[in-house]
């Protein structure tokens, strides 16, 4: 078994080291260009995200404008997803949702990531008391299934869509402590975390230098699935009035008001359910990807 | 296994009392105070207000509400709806058939079309079969139930008026939300027997089976799916808290008067007894139910050691 790290650290200086541990990541990246799934995602969401940046630019209309004499248009030239009950143009709101969903999204994601990954690595590394607490906090928020959680958070906080997303973000933390302290107590037994500790570097310097560079590669996979899973459960509590408000071009909230003209008017509903539909399906592609990509003994 | 069981219930009864803690907090920390949601804004005076205060004994310290909130719900009170003033079990009980219909015919949809796509994935791997069915489930997975919803609405109900939109009882107005709500477990379920299944067919075990002579037949039925099914009976529980959590959108959608649909509407009406109630109940099945699955898991697979 030879270590090349191991071997490094005799030659004096090791100008080959920060390319060694790039070259780990670019292989990892080279694996994901060579899925064609993974890159099928990967253009979309890029696609999904020039399109909510230059959403002005590609649209003609406003997305909360009412125009009574447009209402309940089909798809035409003028308004090609059509109009809803208010004569709004749905393709505007469409384009303009996109940027609501990619923020519900991240924020989410980022409140889930920073509290879990922080707790884990807490639970993980240090163990004892601090583990058994935040191991305990975490069975008890897991013991509310599903979106239940964030539905008891949005009811506690109000219902609007800055709470919907802190609500999603807390109710997901709890699976990403959890990822995190497994990857942590894997990573922790290894020789350079134990030399390192002899070696008298201090605790955090070792958390932040060693171990969690080599515990990205599992955060990386959880926390870009949890996108999509966040994008569905913040559209799922925007459609049941807990989120995102009228006239809000919520993609969720669309939906819902659609609803009631499922029958004159299917493009209401039709066009935002599709654009949650790839959006998600872009981030799971992507992120299925990136689990195969970074973990290399998942590969046949 | 007896032991076993013992262990893992008393190991749950303090993650159960913290849920009833959490619970019980929520009441206050909501903005406002729950004697005002009760009374309503039009006809609370300060002296009326008081009175409820007192009745509802929010006038206590809080370790003392507590643990009457504890010793209440022991004895199955839970106390009375801040909307109607009816006792929230009784609310919770009428409400609970419902859901039960709906999720248990959500799930034989859901393991039924799930094990089939994923075992007919498995045997075909790599080939088209495979990636069709796999591209579909991604779909599934992709999909947000509450469009799937008003997408079988749209064509099953609207176009093709096959079943009613709107689930006014008996099994025709099952079908749809119990649909809705498979469709999405059956993607979940299809993604964990595929895999389960090709590690399966890889053992040693298999190929002797099949250098044997034995049919394919029995080969995949009696040796390989048998011993997949043992790691997919861990994911069922989490599939039962992903249904319970879609019960709530579907039915909303589908008019279906479950607890789901309850839940949102106390939600938005703030009657947070209703609340309370409602997710200790679900939190409690929801441990029980993984812990039946746990006890499952070590019963049907003799390597797993229990102690």
């Amino acid at each position: 078994m030879s270590n090349p790290a191991l071997h490094q650290s005799s030659a004096a200086p090791s100008p080959a080291r920060p390319a060694l541990q790039r070259s780990l990541w670019l292989d990892s990246l080279r694996r994901l260009a060579r899925n064609p799934g993974a890159v099928l995602g990967l253009g979309l969401l890029a696609l999904m995200i020039l399109a909510a940046l230059f959403a002005p630019q590609i649209t003609r209309h406003d997305p909360t404008e009412i125009v009574p004499r447009d209402r309940l248009q089909g798809p035409n030239v003028e308004h090609w997803f059509g109009t809803d009950a208010f004569g709004r143009d749905i393709y505007t709101r469409v384009v303009y949702g996109a940027r609501i969903s990619l923020v519900v999204g991240v924020v989410s994601v980022a409140i889930a990531t920073v509290l879990g990954v922080t707790l884990g690595i807490l639970a993980g590394y240090f163990g004892g008391i601090a583990d058994a607490l935040i191991m305990r906090g975490v069975d008890v928020m897991l013991a509310f299934p599903g979106i239940l959680l964030a539905l008891v958070i949005v009811g506690v906080l109000g219902p609007d869509l800055l709470n919907a997303m802190i609500a999603v973000g807390l109710s997901a933390a709890p699976t990403y402590a959890r990822v995190t302290r497994s990857a942590v107590l894997q990573t922790k037994t290894n020789l350079y975390i134990e030399a390192a500790t002899v070696a008298g570097v201090p605790a955090w310097q070792i958390v932040l230098r060693h171990l969690l560079p080599n515990i990205l590669g599992p955060i990386v996979v959880v926390t870009t699935l949890g996108v999509a899973g966040a994008i569905i459960a913040g559209a799922s509590l925007s459609f049941l009035g807990l989120g995102a408000r009228p006239p809000t071009p919520e993609w969720g909230l669309m939906l819902s008001e659609g609803r009631s003209y499922l029958r004159q008017a299917w493009w209401i509903t039709t066009f935002p359910g599709l654009a949650i539909m790839l959006t998600v399906l872009a981030i799971n592609l992507l992120g299925d990807g990136l689990r195969d990509a970074l973990d290399p003994r998942m590969q046949k | 296994m007896l032991r076993y069981i013992g262990n893992r219930l008393l190991a749950a009864i303090p993650t159960v009392l913290l849920v009833t803690v959490l619970v019980f907090l929520m009441l206050h920390l909501i903005p406002g105070d729950p004697a005002e949601i009760f009374l309503g804004e039009n006809f609370s005076t300060p002296e009326l207000l008081a009175q409820v205060r007192a009745d509802m004994g929010l006038d206590r310290p809080l370790h003392v509400q507590y643990l009457s909130y504890l010793g209440g719900v022991l004895q199955g009170d839970f106390g009375r709806s801040l909307n109607n003033n009816r006792p929230v079990l009784d609310e919770i009980a009428a409400r609970l058939p419902t859901t039960i219909e709906l999720t248990v015919a959500a799930m034989a949809v859901g393991v039924l079309l799930g094990f089939s796509l994923g075992i007919i994935s498995a045997l075909g791997h790599n080939t088209w079969v495979d990636t069709l069915a796999m591209a579909l489930a991604l779909l599934g997975v992709s999909m947000p139930i509450f469009w799937m919803s008003l997408l079988l609405i749209f064509f099953f109900s609207v176009r093709l008026n096959w079943f009613p939109a709107l689930s006014t009882g008996g099994l025709q107005g099952l079908v749809l939300p119990a649909l809705a709500l498979g469709l999405l477990s059956s993607s979940t379920l299809a993604r964990m027997v595929r895999s389960s299944m090709l590690d399966v067919l890889n053992q040693d075990y298999v190929r002797t089976a099949r250098s044997k002579g034995l049919r394919e037949r029995t080969v995949v039925l009696r040796h390989a799916l048998k011993n997949a099914l043992i790691p997919t009976i861990t994911v069922l529980g989490l599939q039962f808290g992903q249904l319970l959590g879609g019960a709530v959108i579907t039915e909303t959608i589908f008019a279906r008067q479950g607890i789901g649909r309850l839940y949102v509407e106390s939600i938005l009406r703030k009657d947070f007894t209703m609340v309370q109630g409602l997710t200790l109940l679900i939190a409690i099945a929801y441990v029980l139910i993984n812990l039946a699955v746990d006890v499952a898991y070590a019963a049907v697979d003799p390597r797993i050691q229990y102690e």
